[in-house]
């Protein structure tokens, strides 16, 4: 406990660091996973391949994420974006199935209503299925949340820092405290991500809390 | 005016089609059909006689294989899908509300896709929900937090708010209860007398189809047409025997509710208010006496010997049905048949008592009723 308090300034850093590793990848995989999922929604024949392809990419250690996009993309090994990159391709792997699964899930009468009303298909996306979709999208939201930033403390293997270091730091050393101060804090921030979204959700979902009279 | 031109819609590889030749995958069949501006055209017909099809075709939701649909002399082929489409009422089964939106963003959909501002289509909807009979108070509700009636009455305000002159509605009546469906019914032709939009409307309630259309078209089958008719021809005339069954049985009564009532000398009915004592009832001499409300309203008959002290609600019979006096020979006969007294009650405009009738009396207009018409028809020919 002395130690953490010690060490405030540096646990604080560290977490500030690691919630953008973890959450700007969040925002970054959702913008790309909305398009893939609606496409996967729209066309049934491309359903399974586009789904198949991007929960795939789940299944590649991010070990050797981190060290095989640097040639990739041109940049340093310490990069943190090289971190920032990897976490979307996370992201959009775990989101692209979830944002398809929420957009078919619109009940087809109101699907139908609003094809009949005249909306085209991007306007019907955007106020019809999209916002219906919310609550579904939110879940995976969160499992995506959690995953991003177990996943991240990975990085400080190859030197980014966050709040992985507390775990390679203390293992190195032989200090339990500063393993532990690691494990809360990551536990905490995933905490704070799944209360922002979750809240984030409720504001935009007022009528699923809609009482029937 | 809504015209339909040889149209055929045809489902490729549709199941079951190996045993007839592809007839199976037919669902509408080379269809001809013209729908009156102003007049609400019922589609009426079994499972699979392409009747939503045919009217999802009117909207483009579904493309005819070959024919021509056109809207008051339009092409609707050659039209703008989606302005086709707002120009064009639509109001489904269970309503297909939006249930992220409230009523009153439900009902401004269409206006607002037009491009109308918000507050006057917000305006146009308040006044549309209310006219539609829904309490104001329910606009800013959402869908799930109204019953199945109310959720009706929001797609059918929906449907109306941009003043569409051509309305397409599929089975908008058929997933509420029957007291209901008869309450939305009655309103919807109240609405429709004020409003006068070119209606196509699917049911599979073939009582409901010859209470609500102005013409009917029973399809069968495969989407052929095999009647387009007034709902008093096709339950007098039906051409075939697929026909004659499908209207079903009673048809002969059932045809009466067309028949005005014609101008039939009633009995004066001696009557009791509630509230009346024993002595009073008895005084009628009649084993079942009638009783009026205080604006001498009929509201039940009682037995004589069933009053001890006076006459209360729970002791009056609630089985008999009231006649208008300038209703059908089909409610003057009911009225009659569902009277513990045999005495059919009549009543004025104001619902007030104007006489009683027995089925004795009525049946006599039904039968000169008849022989007019065999007379008109033998000079017609």
């Amino acid at each position: 406990m002395t130690w953490a308090l010690d060490h405030l300034d540096d646990i604080a850093t560290r977490a500030v660091q690691h919630a953008w590793l973890a959450g700007l990848p969040l925002v970054i995989g959702l913008v790309v996973a909305l398009p893939l999922g609606w496409l996967a929604a729209r066309r049934p024949g491309w359903r399974a391949g586009l789904l198949t392809t991007t929960g795939l990419l789940y299944t590649i250690p991010s070990l050797a994420l981190f060290i095989l996009l640097p040639p990739l993309l041109g940049t340093k090994i310490l990069d943190p974006v090289n971190v920032v990159v990897a976490m979307s391709v996370y992201t959009v792997a775990l989101l692209t199935r979830t944002v398809a699964d929420g957009l078919s899930s619109v009940d087809s009468s109101t699907q139908q209503a609003a094809v009949a009303m005249g909306y085209g298909p991007f306007a019907r996306f955007r106020s019809v299925d999209l916002p219906l979709a919310v609550p579904v999208i939110a879940a995976g939201l969160r499992v995506a949340a959690v995953s991003n930033v177990s996943i991240v403390s990975v990085a400080s293997l190859i030197g980014v820092s966050q709040l992985g270091y507390f775990l390679t730091d203390g293992y190195a050393r032989t200090f339990p405290t500063e393993v532990w101060v690691g494990i809360v804090a990551c536990l905490l921030l995933a905490l704070a991500f799944d209360v922002v979204i979750q809240l984030v959700s409720r504001v935009l979902t007022p009528w699923t809390r809609a009482v029937p009279a | 005016m809504i015209r339909f031109e040889g149209v055929t819609k045809r489902y490729e590889g549709a199941p079951g089609d190996d045993d007839d030749g592809g007839r199976a995958s037919l669902a509408v069949d080379d269809l001809t059909l013209e729908a009156p501006t102003g007049k609400i055209t019922v589609l009426v017909g079994p499972s699979g006689c392409g009747k939503t099809t045919t009217l999802r075709m009117v909207n483009r939701m579904i493309t005819p294989t070959s024919g021509t649909i056109s809207i008051d002399g339009r092409d609707t082929a050659s039209l703008d899908v989606a302005e086709l489409r707002r120009g064009i009422g639509y109001v489904i089964q269970a309503a297909g509300l939006f249930p992220h939106r409230t009523v009153l963003d439900n009902v401004t959909t269409v206006p607002r896709l037009l491009g109308t501002d918000k507050k006057a289509a917000r305006a146009r909807a308040m006044e549309l929900i209310e006219r539609v009979g829904l309490d104001p108070a329910m606009a800013r509700r959402y869908p799930a937090q109204l019953s199945g009636g109310q959720q009706q009455r929001v797609g059918v305000a929906r449907a109306l708010a941009a003043d569409p002159p051509v309305m397409l509605m599929d089975e908008p009546f058929s997933a509420v209860d029957p007291v209901t469906r008869e309450q939305l019914q009655n309103e919807f032709l109240r609405l429709q007398s004020d409003l006068g939009k070119t209606i196509l409307f699917v049911t599979h309630d073939i009582d409901e189809a010859v209470k609500l259309g102005d013409q009917v078209a029973v399809l069968r089958v495969g989407g052929v047409l095999a009647q387009l008719d007034s709902p008093a021809r096709l339950l007098a005339d039906p051409v075939d025997d697929f026909v004659a069954g499908f209207v079903g049985r009673d048809r002969g009564y059932r045809a009466l509710a067309f028949a005005a009532a014609p101008e039939l000398s009633l009995t004066e009915e001696p009557t009791v208010r509630l509230g009346a004592s024993a002595a009073e009832v008895r005084a009628v001499g009649t084993p079942w006496v009638l009783c009026v409300g205080d604006a001498g309203e009929p509201v039940g008959w009682v037995r004589a010997a069933a009053v001890e002290s006076e006459v209360t609600l729970t002791l009056l019979h609630r089985g008999g049905t009231v006649a208008s006096a300038a209703g059908s020979l089909r409610a003057l006969l009911d009225a009659a048949l569902s009277s513990p007294s045999g005495r059919g009650v009549v009543a004025d405009e104001e619902g007030r008592l104007v006489g009683t009738i027995r089925a004795s009396e009525v049946i006599p207009a039904i039968e000169s009723r008849r022989d007019a018409a065999a007379a008109q028809g033998a000079t017609a020919r």
